[in-house]
């Protein structure tokens, strides 16, 4: 079963991390993907733009373009991992050995694919 | 997971939301900053032992408001203060604390604590230093570091200007449109001031004052946070990302100045370019244009050519005089030029700037531009002689030194480049 992992922390906190120390929890993290891509289990992975580039686009009669994320939490959607799971315990294991190498606070949500669209290998 | 860097980067992003509610409740800057650092201090010491707060900054208002009602009343009956646990370990009533910070307070909290960094009787390296201390929380001395000057010197500095600041009246009633418009701009300006400090360094200076820059682009996010619909502080923030992209790329490795047309683009910052071009797509689609949007379209041009050869001037040399008919200056006519001298010829681009002598005659740059034309037209005695000019106006070895090269490569090539 394929699970997004989803990183939630604050964009305030992650975005004052020197460039150094976003370097080091950047390979850090990379290396648990490497063990994981190893396995064959490792798919699409994206960092996210601060939520200040974000625009959200409210659905209606007619759709209201809106500057600024969906929500205005505490912590915020930063990236996620696809990740192919035997089960959930796997993606709890898998999450937590990024958490683990992340070194920061926030959260991992972890949410099972329902539909998964492989990227066309043009993109 | 509490660890001592943690907690550090959650004190540091809590601090401008923090300091400036806690100003909110005691309208007065000291209280307000002695409030905030009691409360940093108790959460050194709570948060490794019970985790941190889910919310930073409530946590901070709360505990840092409560210090200081106690430190009032304390002083007043010379009681004891209460024990540690009574006044932070309200989980329940921080819950409602959390509850009550409207948006709509925070933002216009955000905007006071800044704007009052920009008191019009504090000269700009004043209103800078105040912003850095009181909103960055950055320490006296690496302010200090960062302005070249004596630690002490800067300590009396930022005393001086928060004893000017305590003076005057703080507008603490909920601005109206026009009143937070009108402090937005002026906000928005100290920030790119901020920015300039770093970004004019010399390449000795640079690792040292580069963090000015890094705060400023913290600074413009955090404006653009709490105004997410203003697109010129969209454009300011690109325009600093836009910037701030080249900065590897700008200096060679005995220092010298390296033009734009001649830095090696693969050390510009894809991220921070990439991250640029985006707020400033975002704010083009409000059709509301302003200086700092049409100045970081100018940077996303230059950003976008993978080669020098693929710059669009003739869009360049438009977004120019649109900035000229929005902010008339010289210096921007004078940006302008190097613009028309690679679409329309060296030739027009001299006519544009013969006016602008008077204004410019003491201006190193003017005659490096000036000189660099004249060379392309094959007048090099007078373009030397507007190169001497130049250099006898150089206020910086680093510019002299910018515009013997552009000699050293004439006497090489016979082929000047225009400016950075």
């Amino acid at each position: 079963m394929l699970y997004a992992i989803l990183c939630y922390d604050s964009e305030d906190v992650v975005c004052s991390w020197s460039k150094e120390k976003d370097a080091a929890v950047m390979a850090s993290l990379g290396g648990v993907l490497e063990k994981v891509a190893q396995q064959g289990r490792l798919g699409p992975v994206a960092r996210l733009m601060p939520t200040t580039a974000a625009t959200t686009i409210r659905k209606g009669a007619e759709a209201m373009v809106i500057d600024g994320p969906f929500a205005e939490t505490k912590e915020q959607l930063l990236g996620f991992y696809v990740i192919d799971c035997a089960n959930l315990d796997e993606a709890v294991a898998t999450a937590k050995d990024l958490a683990a190498a992340s070194g920061s606070a926030g959260s991992f949500e972890l949410r099972p694919l329902a539909v998964f669209n492989p990227v066309p290998p043009t993109l | 997971m509490t660890d001592f860097a943690w907690m550090h980067a959650a004190l540091v992003s809590a601090r401008p939301q923090a300091v400036s509610a806690l100003l909110r409740y005691f309208r007065n800057l000291e209280t307000a900053e002695e409030a905030y650092q009691e409360a940093s201090l108790r959460a050194l010491k709570t948060w490794p032992e019970k985790g941190p707060p889910r919310d930073p900054a409530a946590w901070l208002i709360f505990v840092g408001r409560n210090i200081a009602i106690d430190g009032v009343r304390r002083a007043r009956r010379q009681q004891p203060l209460p024990p540690e646990d009574e006044i932070s370990d309200q989980e329940d009533a921080e819950a409602v604390a959390v509850g009550k910070l409207d948006d709509a307070d925070y933002r216009d909290d955000i905007l006071r604590l800044l704007f009052i960094c920009c008191h019009p009787d504090l000269p700009a390296t004043q209103q800078i230093a105040l912003a850095l201390r009181i909103v960055s929380g950055l320490t006296v001395k690496e302010i200090a570091r960062a302005f070249l000057v004596g630690e002490s010197a800067m300590e009396q500095r930022i005393t001086r200007a928060k004893a000017r600041v305590a003076q005057a009246d703080v507008p603490f009633e909920a601005p109206g449109a026009v009143e937070r418009a009108e402090r937005l701009g002026v906000v928005a300006a100290m920030i790119y001031l901020i920015f300039n400090e770093g970004y004019s360094a010399s390449a000795g200076e640079a690792p040292l004052r580069a963090p000015l820059c890094e705060e400023a682009i913290r600074l413009a996010r955090l404006l653009l946070r709490v105004f997410p619909s203003e697109p010129e502080i969209m454009g300011l923030t690109a325009l600093l990302l836009l910037q701030h992209a080249r900065a590897e790329a700008r200096f060679d490795k005995d220092g010298q100045v390296i033009l734009l047309d001649d830095q090696d683009r693969s050390l510009w910052n894809g991220k921070m370019i990439a991250e640029g071009l985006a707020l400033i797509d975002k704010a083009l689609r409000h059709r509301r244009p302003g200086p700092y949007q049409v100045q970081a379209a100018i940077a996303a041009l230059h950003a976008r050519a993978a080669r020098p050869e693929d710059t669009d001037w003739a869009e360049i040399d438009l977004l120019y005089a649109r900035l000229e008919q929005m902010q008339p200056s010289p210096v921007v006519t004078l940006n302008r030029a190097v613009a028309v001298s690679k679409v329309r010829g060296a030739e027009a681009a001299l006519e544009l700037i013969a006016p602008l002598e008077d204004k410019l005659s003491g201006y190193f740059y003017f005659y490096g531009v000036r000189g660099a034309l004249l060379m392309q037209l094959g007048r090099n005695d007078e373009g030397r002689v507007a190169f001497d000019r130049a250099i006898a106006l150089a206020k910086t070895t680093a510019e002299a030194a910018h515009i013997r090269m552009h000699l050293d490569r004439l006497a090489k090539t016979g082929a000047p480049t225009a400016a950075s």
